[in-house]
């Protein structure tokens, strides 16, 4: 099970657990709000060698038709992926 | 056949952490859960990777993991395994991910007791340097020169004095069924390590270098980058031991230049070219040993 972004976020003591921590991978925010950057990935360069999959510190990136996806919910805009990159298809682009 | 990028687990393990961005330690983190898979049971002693796994109610392990005391990551390991075997559970790999303070310093006792022990348990040493977590405080495995905050680079004397423990061989002297090391710059050699570790009963080390971009003074995206290049520079090295034997399993056809990875980062940045003849001369030294002392891998 991947860890996923919980719909409710608990905010009052009865939705707290009674015992010592929720179950493994529950999440409740999102790291958007770290970047300044961000990766975009050229669909058409891709030849899915899944080096950026690889190497991505937050395992951001994903398998998708051969190719790549990042999920913008949880990228920090470190632009390992970017260096990575052997065919030059990603791109960072300033977050407005 | 070894694992690659495209037989690897698609399941992500650790994610939505809060660590920095371009974080080297959450990248072996991620790596090794991979391999190990969701029965992976993970110990984390006080360091980076607790800090940033557990925000309570945020919890990004995919599999059970735990924190430990900071002494105690190996010893908790051994309580995970023997209760788990005392259940009648065999399916699970016990493992632990330390920082280099947590591992050469604070619970290097525990470590060596397990490893005393035999007790089949993985314990990986994520090696960013220094103490990163409480705000880049020297440990035993910051290399000579370094600047920390505890170590500060000032006109008389510059960064760090001491040379970087060798945790590795220290380790292998307790004669472990198997030991590694590793950087998260060769990301298959660290694969096919984890495997290997996976598939031996008793007890596994595996020390990854793992560089902090913060904490190294390095641009978010540099870190595998300059964790290939310690490797290529000679100042790290990608070796194992087993059976009584070290082996070397990647030899740079010629050392580039070890100034020019010590200047990219900030915290060598003051060093005099004296200072990086006496870390070239120790690199060479410790390649004769290697040389002397490690099979080539076939």
């Amino acid at each position: 099970m991947k860890p996923y972004l919980r719909e409710k976020i608990p905010s009052g003591f009865d939705e707290i657990p009674d015992t010592t921590s929720y179950e493994a991978g529950y999440l409740v925010t999102k790291n958007a709000g770290w970047r300044n950057v961000r990766p975009v990935i050229d669909t058409e360069k891709c030849v899915g060698c899944l080096n950026c999959y690889l190497y991505c510190p937050d395992g951001v990136i994903s398998r998708k038709d051969g190719k790549v996806q990042i999920d913008y919910d949880f990228c920090k805009g470190c632009g390992i992926c970017k260096r990575i990159c052997r065919v030059g298809a990603i791109r960072m682009e300033a977050e407005k | 056949m070894a694992l690659t990028a495209k037989t690897l687990d698609e399941t992500e393990y650790f994610y939505g952490h809060k660590a920095c961005a371009g974080c080297g330690g959450s990248l072996a983190v991620r790596i090794a859960l991979k391999v190990l898979g969701e029965n992976a049971i993970a110990v984390l002693p006080a360091g980076c990777m607790s800090a940033v796994g557990f925000n309570f109610p945020q919890l990004c392990f995919g599999n059970n993991a735990i924190i430990s005391t900071f002494a105690g990551t190996a010893s908790m390991l051994t309580g995970v395994q023997a209760g788990l075997k005392a259940q009648g559970i065999t399916d699970f790999h016990a493992v632990g991910f330390a920082g280099d303070g947590g591992t050469a310093d604070i619970g290097l006792q525990a470590l060596s007791g397990a490893i005393d022990r035999n007790d089949d348990i993985l314990y990986i040493c994520y090696d960013n340097e220094a103490y990163m977590n409480t705000g880049i405080q020297k440990s035993s495995l910051t290399p000579f020169g370094a600047k920390t905050t505890t170590t500060p680079a000032g006109k008389n004397i510059h960064g760090n004095l001491r040379q970087k423990k060798n945790m590795f061989e220290i380790a292998a002297a307790h004669d472990i069924p198997y030991a590694a090391t590793a950087s998260v710059g060769y990301l298959n050699d660290f694969i096919r390590k984890v495997e290997k570790a996976k598939s031996i009963k008793g007890t596994k080390y595996i020390h990854i270098l793992a560089p902090c971009p913060t904490g190294w003074g390095v641009k978010t995206d540099e870190t595998v980058g300059i964790a290939k290049e310690v490797v290529d520079c000679g100042l790290w090295y990608l070796a194992e031991y087993e059976n009584g034997s070290f082996t070397l399993n990647h030899e740079p056809k010629e050392f580039s230049d070890v100034s020019e990875y010590l200047r990219k980062q900030s915290r060598f940045r003051h060093l005099t070219d004296e200072d990086i003849e006496i870390i070239k001369q120790s690199r060479d030294k410790k390649w004769e040993f290697i040389h002397k002392n490690f099979k080539k891998e076939k």
